[in-house]
């Protein structure tokens, strides 16, 4: 692959992760931050694809591509894990939104 | 906390997360153009894999143990929905009253042509991008759109099934490992002749699996649908 084309889609990733990082820190809801640690982990993805594409031979390094298709599986896991979790919060308080202020 | 400590602690967030992104990315900036990693060797030893797609025989034999726990994560995940959901349908589908015709005639359709294409992406595996976790994504899909139509397809499984068909890739995948150490090699390691087989036979009872946790997961934990949702408290 084109050097640049490796790097365009690397700092695609980067970004991704990095908006990803300012849901999770500045979202109340609860589910979005959960899809804002799902768009950190797709930045993380991308990033490790990218890198797969780097071998001189031209065919894409097949260990990061697994590892991402494990991570992707995590994701899944740890995303249906999260969303139960506030379908019970959800049941048991009502509410899927964190409180703003911290004395309540 | 007040208003001034909400506006500090967002700056020294934005200031944080920037830091933190332009240290990945000129991380990321300054990595080589190009690296072979493991590829070589990866490919050097495809012919004693029992598989000519290297993600296949990098996931179900050089690194088989991340699969196997893997399947373990996500039947976890479903153990943790089940217990904290305990399963009922999503209020918002399986309203058969307003699921429309049009959309049942689709479903009818797509259905066997979603698990045709699973089976079709877990042979392709073999030799192509495919395999078992992306069959059992496409089957899975095939299960939620039913489920989204108003068919309620799961409410008459068996308890013991439902069980089975979570579990079975779990206790395939560690099967094959045990009799392979009965048979003196190590956990795992397949012996080149019959690895294809091995490798495929794992993928069919992983792909099921795969398929039945991401219906359960969806319906909050149970692949038994149940007609009553759980009200507030009970």
């Amino acid at each position: 692959m084109d050097t640049r084309t490796f790097f365009l889609y690397a700092v695609a990733g980067v970004v991704l992760f990095g908006i990803g990082f300012h849901g999770i820190l500045f979202c109340r809801n609860l589910v979005r931050k959960v899809l804002a640690l799902n768009l950190m982990g797709a930045g993380i993805f991308l990033v490790f694809v990218a890198l797969s594409t780097r071998a001189p031979s031209g065919t894409p390094d097949p260990v990061p591509q697994a590892m991402v298709l494990t991570g992707i599986v995590v994701a899944v896991s740890a995303t249906a894990l999260m969303l139960a979790l506030i379908r019970r919060l959800y049941r048991e308080t009502g509410f899927t939104e964190l409180p703003c202020d911290l004395e309540d | 906390m007040d208003s001034s400590g909400w506006a500090v602690g967002s700056r020294l967030g934005a200031v944080l997360i920037a830091v933190i992104v332009g240290l990945v990315g000129y991380a990321v900036w300054t990595f080589p153009s190009e690296f072979s990693g493991l590829s070589d060797h990866a490919i050097a030893e495809l012919q004693h894999a029992g598989t000519s797609n290297p993600v296949t025989a990098v996931l179900l034999n050089y690194r088989s143990y991340d699969t196997l726990l893997e399947m373990a994560v996500l039947l976890l995940a479903v153990l943790a929905a089940w217990a904290l959901v305990g399963g009922g349908v999503n209020e918002v589908c399986l309203v058969s009253e307003v699921s429309n015709p049009v959309l049942r005639g689709f479903v009818r359709v797509m259905t066997p042509l979603s698990i045709l294409v699973s089976a079709h992406l877990l042979w392709l595996g073999d030799h192509a991008p495919g395999g078992a976790f992306q069959a059992g994504a496409i089957l899975a899909s095939a299960g939620v759109v039913l489920f989204m139509a108003g068919i309620d397809w799961s409410h008459k499984l068996p308890a013991w099934l439902e069980r089975v068909l979570l579990t079975i890739g779990l206790f395939a995948f560690t099967g094959v490992g045990i009799v392979l150490m009965l048979t003196g090699r190590s956990f795992l390691e397949y012996p080149p002749a019959t690895a294809k087989w091995l490798i495929l036979m794992i993928e069919v009872f992983c792909g099921v699996s795969i398929a039945a946790a991401l219906v359960s997961v969806f319906l909050g934990g149970r692949l038994r649908s149940r007609q009553t949702v759980l009200k507030k408290g009970s």
